[in-house]
């Protein structure tokens, strides 16, 4: 007939609902044993990395020097991330993290509010999290690692840009995702400084390359191919603004459409020494990495608590002091160019 | 009546008895394998058992358990929704945009309840009166909600809903780990069970998928329980949708992409033909329950989630030849080989 | 009627001239409206360029679904491949070129004998087969990859050279797109082994009767379509420079819309590969003229659907009206 008399539909469901049954008591019961042998005695320092996304230059650079900073005072390393810069991709992870019982997570944000509750199931079950590079909302961590002031970074490119096309001309921003709370942040303060102190550059489009490279691309082919009269474009993401100086330097606009933004030296080097690119600016992300791990690991050894005025060890970095709204602050935006290109290797 | 003057015979209803039929059925096999599953998780898996592995676990698989029940039905009567994924995403996208410009959220969910409805409705329409394939419309109407999810909202996502209501997807029922939604899961799996294998409607499920035309002749009304079908699909990816979005307080555009094929992925492994006309609720809730113990202690060993992804895949593909197989080898026990058979015919 | 007109007939009622008419409306309204889209050295160059790889998927599918079946698997062979022929560069320095195309093509050959052997060994819908594939095939990319990517830096200057350069101004990807769709074509419709796919997509049951031999046929299609998504994956590579684990996400659906949009019936049997290719470059074209035209390119995957919508009903309606026609002619 249908395979099944109605005895044995109803019997295999109960199956079923015995086995869940069983597997929940059976939880409950050996609750209390696993999951917090850590957290009394010493500190538990296993300090993992969630970067917004794996396969990214940038992050890679960043999570190598929180793997440095962590083999030199003994911690456990681990990086883990998702493919692509959603918020739930990052949720699961944070989930499996608060499982696993870690000691700290280190988190640049794909979203402010979205991590929130995750971030804060997390939190409840002992594990710090200190965000570095992408900031969630204040209340949800415990320290935001700042890499510089929003506002200088946005000062920087616009200063940049301006210089380049002779403070005069449409310009586009190829941003990372759309949600990013630093892109954001910047692309605000961007357009405040052009307001107040460029009125002869106008930005004509914001256009998102979800920190994809083949996406970048064929954004950066679109926005060529809208506004042909465009002098310059701002990437403020390492991902972006390497696929728009590939796409540049084979176009016909190479020379004539300027490219500025925040690269690594590595991914850039050739189009500047080919004349692509003039000038850059960024930081050194494995500063970001070393300093987060160690701000981490104070966290966790209950050295600082996030409070305003903490201070704290950073090994090589030096002394840090924990500002407002549990910031801190790495240092200023660099500006990379011909002269000084060759002499950065990350 | 004449009375038959010989000893009546009995006959027993199977030739197996019910343990043995369980044990060999698919649907044993299912449950047979996530226990030991289990078992071997809670040994040797770090970490694992805890009461919030159970937590995150059934938050996570809720969304593939809702939509693998209609997502049965509409296998075993030999079609496809491949569509379940997008109506999801474009359910998020609702909910998020009302919200964005005012809406509470019970309004706004509900009139994303219905743009679901609608969406399965047109798939329905497609199918039903317009006579196409369900794969060709499905895979059009992935394509459709998805892009019409994408173009209301772009890349951005609705992040703030009211925490009333987010709080509330991720509640646990007083006292446990078990989350309150397995309770709605529990109340809709008890429906379609009903619905399926005690009612004449169900058993018209199982006629269209062995033989449209036959059930047709029999008085099954096909074009309609098709229809039906597809419009619950579309409300109770819609539902799932609305949990996904309040889950991880995120409504975008992309949200669940790929869902459908872990719903099928499921619904296969639990023994629904993919032939139509076989099949029962437990094994595909089952193939859900095991492919994410899988995937929960995967992830808690530090397994990446893609090695999760190839044993999905492998499992699909590994699940569909293992019963293609077996039916060929059953075939060939049962009769001479064909050769032989015509052959004999010829002669005779 | 003379031949001519009825050539001539033929070849305005067909379905691949209506695509192409569309392609052409599409690219005028977006020149209209700005004359760069077209007459620019980019912007021609482009225009022809980034189909040209969803072009061989797209003749691929059509090959395929001709055979009333279907490849989901497409886009994870391109990624598989795109990142292995970024790693030959890097393992194997000074690995001639064309080797690396000849083992893109070979791998993506390999992973096609997969689907085609569960597909026409296990008489499995190959729709279950390659979903499970999709799945299989793109796992072991992102476990491959890890968290690495492939730089542009990796990968000699003369490969991605072939992503850019032109050949009396056809770009030299297109190029090899084309070719492929002409010894496609050429195959479909004059050899023995082509048209019998037409047989077996129109009545399996039927082809297997008339002792064709069927087998080897479905095997042979998947083969294809996987080879080609291989050396689509090659060319990705030289496109694009940078390969990550996510490379050719999404590519399978476009390909099957593709084909189906380009006239390829998706219960099998009808279509061809010229259809497809057309198809390819309305999408591709659709999404480039889009902003152009003033609608924000997010609304690309909807206009994708509601085409392949219209491409189906079409299909059906025309269909009916071949069979009311046939009925008729049979009851005179």
């Amino acid at each position: 007939m249908f395979g099944f008399t109605r005895k044995a539909r109803v019997g295999a469901f109960a199956a079923i609902a015995v086995s869940v049954a069983l597997v929940a008591t059976g939880c409950a019961a050996t609750g209390t044993d696993s999951g917090t042998d850590e957290g009394s005695g010493d500190a538990n320092l296993s300090i993992t990395f969630l970067p917004k996304n794996l396969g990214n230059a940038y992050f890679d650079t960043s999570d190598k020097g929180g793997a440095d900073a962590i083999a030199e005072f003994g911690g456990t390393y681990a990086e883990v991330g998702p493919a692509t810069g959603s918020p739930d991709g990052q949720v699961s992870y944070i989930n499996t993290l608060t499982q696993q019982g870690v000691g700290a997570i280190a988190l640049s944000a794909n979203d402010p509010d979205a991590l929130c509750d995750a971030v804060g199931e997390a939190r409840d079950a002992g594990v710090k999290v200190v965000t570095f590079d992408a900031d969630t909302n204040p209340d949800c961590r415990d320290l935001f690692i700042n890499q510089a002031e929003a506002d200088g970074i946005a000062k920087v490119e616009v200063d940049l840009i301006a210089e380049q096309i002779g403070d005069a001309g449409k310009i586009a921003i190829l941003s990372a995702t759309a949600n990013a709370t630093n892109q954001n942040a910047w692309i605000e303060l961007m357009k405040a400084d052009l307001a107040a102190n460029h009125p002869n550059i106008e930005l004509v489009d914001v256009v998102y390359g979800d920190d994809d490279d083949q996406t970048s691309f064929d954004k950066t082919a679109a926005l060529l191919q809208t506004y042909p009269d465009l002098k310059g474009i701002i990437s403020p993401t390492t991902v972006g603004i390497a696929a728009a100086a590939r796409y540049l330097q084979t176009s016909e606009f190479k020379g004539k459409v300027f490219l500025t933004g925040l690269g690594t030296p590595n991914q850039m080097r050739d189009f500047v020494n080919d004349g692509t690119v003039t000038a850059f600016a960024l930081w050194n992300p494995a500063d970001l990495g070393y300093l987060a791990a160690y701000a981490a690991k104070a966290l966790i050894e209950g050295t600082i608590t996030g409070a305003e005025g903490d201070k704290f060890d950073a090994g090589k970095l030096g002394s840090y002091t924990v500002g407002k709204d549990g910031t801190v602050l790495l240092g200023d935006p660099f500006t990379f160019n011909k002269d000084n290109i060759a002499d950065f290797n990350f | 009546m004449t009375e038959t003057t010989s000893t009546p015979r009995t006959y027993r209803d199977y030739a197996q008895p019910l343990w043995r039929r369980l044990l060999v059925s698919r649907e044993g096999a299912v449950i047979a394998a996530l226990v030991l599953v289990v078992v071997f998780a809670i040994s040797f898996v770090p970490h694992f058992a805890q009461p919030i592995t159970l937590t995150y676990l059934l938050l996570d698989i809720t969304p593939i358990l809702l939509i693998a029940l209609p997502m049965t039905l509409i296998i075993i009567t030999g079609e496809i929704d491949l569509s379940v994924a997008s109506t999801m995403g474009l359910a998020s996208v609702t909910l998020g945009v009302l919200h964005q410009a005012g809406m509470p959220i019970p309004l706004a969910g509900a009139i994303a309840l219905v743009v679901g409805a609608a969406a399965g409705a047109l798939n329905g329409f497609l199918i039903t009166v317009v006579g196409l394939p369900s794969l060709a419309v499905t895979i059009g109407t992935l394509a459709l909600y998805r892009g019409l999810a994408v173009g209301l909202l772009g890349t951005t996502a609705v992040t703030e809903f009211t925490e009333f209501w987010t709080d509330l997807a991720k509640s646990k029922i007083a006292g446990t780990s078990v989350p309150s939604v397995v309770v709605v899961i529990l109340v809709l799996a008890i429906v379609f069970v009903a619905l399926l294998h005690f009612t004449p409607f169900g058993r018209g499920i199982f006629a269209i998928g062995l033989s449209p035309e036959t059930a047709r002749f029999s008085g099954v009304k096909v074009e309609r329980t098709k229809f039906i079908l597809f419009v619950l699909s579309g409300l109770i990816s819609a539902l799932a949708g609305l949990y996904y979005t309040l889950r991880f307080s995120s409504a975008r555009g992309d949200n669940a992409t790929g869902y459908e094929l872990q719903v099928i992925a499921a619904v296969l492994l639990g023994g629904v033909s993919i032939f139509g006309g076989r099949g029962s609720i437990v094994g595909p809730l089952g193939g859900v329950f095991l492919i994410g113990v899988l995937a929960s202690a995967l992830r808690l060993a530090n397994v990446t989630s893609d090695v999760i992804n190839i044993i999905t895949g492998t499992l699909l593909v590994a699940s569909v030849v293992a019963t293609s197989f077996l039916a060929w080898f059953r075939t060939k026990r049962a009769r001479p080989g064909k050769k032989t058979e015509i052959l004999a015919v010829a002669k005779g | 009627m003379n031949s001519f007109t009825k050539g001539l007939r033929a070849f305005v009622t067909a379905r691949e001239t209506g695509i192409l008419l569309a392609l052409v409306i599409v690219i005028a309204a977006a020149t209209i409206k700005n004359p760069t889209f077209l007459f620019s050295s980019d912007g021609f160059r482009d225009l022809l360029l980034t189909p040209s790889i969803l072009l061989l998927l797209a003749v691929g599918q059509a090959i395929v679904i001709i055979t009333r079946n279907v490849d989901l698997s497409v886009g994870s062979v391109l990624g598989l491949t795109a990142y292995l022929t970024g790693r030959l560069f890097i393992d194997v320095p000074g690995i001639p070129i064309i080797v690396v195309f000849l083992i893109g093509i070979v791998f993506g050959g390999l992973l096609g004998l997969i689907n085609g052997a569960l597909v026409a060994f296990a008489k499995v819908p190959a729709l279950v087969i390659t979903l499970g594939t999709l799945y299989a095939y793109r796992g072991i990319n992102v476990v491959w990859t890890g968290s690495d990517r492939i730089n542009s830096s990796d990968m000699p200057k003369e490969f991605l050279g072939l992503g850019t350069q032109s050949i009396l101004f056809i770009p030299v990807l297109t190029i090899i797109a084309v070719v492929v769709l002409i010894v496609a074509a050429w195959y479909l419709r004059n050899r023995r082994a082509g048209r019998e796919l037409y047989a077996i997509g129109s009545d399996p049951d039927a082809a297997n009767l008339y002792g064709l031999k069927v087998t080897q046929r479905l095997l042979v299609a998947f083969v294809l379509s996987g080879a080609l998504a291989g050396l689509a994956g090659v060319l990705y590579a030289a496109r694009y420079g940078t390969v990550n684990s996510q490379a050719g996400t999404g590519f399978e659906l476009q390909a099957v819309g593709a084909a189906v949009i380009g006239g390829v019936a998706i219960f099998g049997g009808s279509g061809s590969v010229w259809g497809a290719a057309i198809g390819a470059y309305l999408l591709l074209t659709i999404n480039r003229a889009l902003p152009i035209l003033g609608v924000q390119d997010f609304w690309q995957r909807f206009v994708v659907g509601i085409l392949i919508i219209g491409a189906i009903v079409l299909d059906r309606v025309l269909a009916l009206r071949q069979a009311k026609r046939l009925t008729v002619a049979r009851n005179i």
